[in-house]
């Protein structure tokens, strides 16, 4: 399989930089935009495989891109988050609207390398805090009526608990005598009933958050 | 006068009482019967009214206080509009007997005047506080003369609704002693003839007023939006000049830190730590130190602490939360003690800490990506930190697993099972 080609947005021009001369060696740079109206174009014209999309930026962050990119038709990119934010609200409404995971900033290159071809890959790349804000969200009881996406499975809280304890992959299947294939599966199942789930904007969670 | 001369010790019982509590309070200082007393003033009042004159007398001059002990009777929001009715139908078989005796007035000051006093002593008992209470059954607070509203001398009203609910029917019923009142004013002028020269003047009074505020009504929106604009400066600039300052005492502070030590990059990166972690903690609007009560700010300070002390990076990630109590203290300072010995023996791997709070259980797993150990081969300065996580856990109720392979790093698991819902 060929490298992803990546592009970057961010609306920090030394940040782009910085993640650049990281990934350069490991993948192929497709291009950078700085911000939503940039990067809608980007994204037309260079097609890249994978875009790198920061949470915040003035004009509306990741959550608009990826709103107006699939507006915009053609066949879309995988979205990968990559933020310093720590905001449960900002990082949930991101993958909600259709990124395949969530890394922050601090991630080493080879680290953020790898987790661009497990998007590429189809994978979903859960980064330990995201793994914790998922596991908030997910917890309580469900709503009336439930479906099945509004719960996880004993399988998949175990996984996710492993991710949020910083287990990779790899690990997390030695561990629980599972396939490397069955974490996956888990990990994508988990984000995808965190993208469709009806549990009313994760209203528990959000609630606390708000009263701390 | 036998009820002033004996005020210093005559008290008005308005528990025991129908009205003003007068004849109780008589009855109870005379030790007679309370219904004795009411006849003796029924008997006065028909002889020529004074009966009435005397109670309404002593109602003013003798203070409120009821006995101790005795349960009050109900006090409902009806008791003020009962003893407003009450005075008011006096008041009307007092002047129709008046009229009856031959005295000259005619209704036109009759309704008026009992409708003025019905609203009046509404009104009046109402702004005086002493009339209602909310809370039935709580022993009843000696009258107080500056008390404003019946809120104000509920004893300790226990819900904010309970309070709303009183101040409201406090409010509506002064609005019925208002409108009462008002329209007592409005039978006098119909039955005098005056209504129709009120009403002109009320006309011209409201047309100067519609007239002022057409011409003048820019000007005051213009100043109002001009004050509030000012405001919504002022409060600007006091907030830039806050955050100005905190980004001098800490980001400016640091990056010049970051060039002098430009050559250590172990020190540089820890010093961007310990500044990310203060401005999250700052954006976030959490106290930058202090005693927290919370287990994750907890958990989060043992952290900062680690990182600060070791320069290795300490990740805390949360799920739940908790207040404090010896046992998740506990857990945090064997938490602490586990971080610690991941910094120290870890090398230099970043470390992750993983926390998940309900209400039945407290779980907290510190991992390290070191060298790991054989746990059978543990070395004696581990052993020792060993028994002070798990010795610390298992006085509390608790349990802790230490897991550890050669290469695969070491990871500490702490679980204390809670009584549930302690938080």
């Amino acid at each position: 399989m060929t490298e992803p080609r990546v592009m970057i947005v961010d609306d920090h021009q030394l940040f782009r930089a910085g993640v650049r001369a990281e990934l350069e060696s490991l993948l192929e740079i497709a291009g950078e935009a700085a911000g939503v109206e940039e990067a809608v174009t980007a994204i037309g014209q260079l097609r890249p495989d994978v875009v790198l999309l920061d949470v915040h930026m003035p004009d509306g962050g990741g959550v608009e891109v990826i709103r107006r990119a699939a507006a915009a038709g053609g066949q879309l990119p995988s979205f990968l988050a990559l933020s310093v934010s720590d905001d449960p609200d900002d990082v949930i409404a991101v993958v909600r609207a259709g990124a395949r995971g969530y890394v922050t900033k601090n991630i080493s290159g080879e680290d953020l390398a790898d987790a661009v071809r497990r998007v590429h890959g189809g994978d979903a790349v859960f980064s330990p805090r995201l793994a914790g804000f998922v596991l908030d969200a997910f917890a309580g009881p469900a709503p009336q009526p439930a479906s099945d996406l509004d719960g996880l499975t004993p399988r998949e809280r175990e996984v996710l608990q492993h991710l949020a304890r910083g287990y990779m992959y790899k690990e997390i299947a030695l561990r629980l005598s599972i396939s490397v294939k069955t974490v996956e599966a888990h990990v994508s199942s988990v984000l995808r009933k965190l993208q469709l789930s009806s549990r009313h904007e994760l209203s528990r969670w959000a609630a606390e958050r708000r009263l701390s | 006068m036998t009820a002033a001369a004996r005020a210093g010790r005559l008290r008005r019982d308005r528990a025991a009482g129908w009205l003003g509590g007068v004849c109780a309070g008589i009855a109870r200082r005379l030790g007679v019967d309370a219904n004795l007393v009411r006849v003796a003033f029924v008997v006065a009042t028909a002889a020529g009214g004074i009966g009435v004159a005397l109670y309404a007398l002593a109602w003013l001059v003798v203070p409120a206080g009821d006995a101790a002990g005795r349960t009050p009777r109900a006090r409902t929001g009806r008791a003020a509009l009962e003893v407003a009715l009450g005075s008011g139908l006096l008041l009307m078989s007092l002047l129709l007997a008046a009229r009856g005796l031959g005295l000259p007035f005619s209704d036109a000051v009759v309704w008026p005047l009992v409708l003025i006093v019905t609203g009046g002593v509404l009104i009046w008992r109402q702004s005086q506080g002493s009339s209602t209470e909310a809370s039935t059954g709580a022993e009843p607070a000696p009258e107080r003369p500056g008390a404003v509203l019946v809120a104000d001398s509920a004893p300790a009203p226990a819900d904010p609704a309970e309070v709303a609910r009183a101040s409201a029917v406090a409010v509506s019923r002064t609005g019925v002693g208002v409108a009462l009142v008002l329209a007592a004013g409005l039978v006098f002028l119909q039955a005098t003839g005056a209504l129709s020269a009120a009403r002109d003047v009320l006309l011209a009074v409201l047309a100067v007023v519609v007239v002022l505020s057409v011409i003048f009504a820019p000007w005051i929106v213009r100043l109002a939006r001009s004050l509030a604009s000012e405001r919504a400066e002022r409060i600007r600039s006091q907030e830039r000049a806050e955050m100005a300052a905190h980004l001098h005492d800490s980001v400016l502070q640091t990056l010049a830190m970051v060039q002098r030590r430009a050559a250590d990059p172990q020190e540089v990166a820890a010093l961007a730590r310990r500044q990310e972690r203060e401005l999250r903690s700052w954006l976030a609007g959490r106290p930058a130190s202090g005693q927290s009560h919370h287990l994750v700010a907890a958990l989060e300070a043992a952290a900062a602490e680690v990182e600060d002390r070791h320069g290795v990076a300490v990740e805390v990630v949360a799920v739940g939360d908790s207040e404090l109590d010896p046992a998740t203290e506990a857990a945090v300072a064997a938490a602490r003690e586990a971080m610690t010995n991941a910094a120290k023996f870890g090398q230099g791997s970043p470390v992750d800490v993983y926390a998940e709070c309900s209400d039945s259980r407290l779980q907290v797993f510190i991992r390290d990506r070191g060298p790991g150990f054989e746990p059978q081969a543990a070395p004696a300065d581990r052993r020792g930190v060993r028994e002070s996580i798990v010795g610390r856990m298992e006085r509390h109720g608790g349990r802790a697993a230490i897991t550890s392979a050669p290469g695969a790093g070491t990871e500490v698991e702490l679980l204390l099972e809670r009584g549930g819902g302690s938080a």
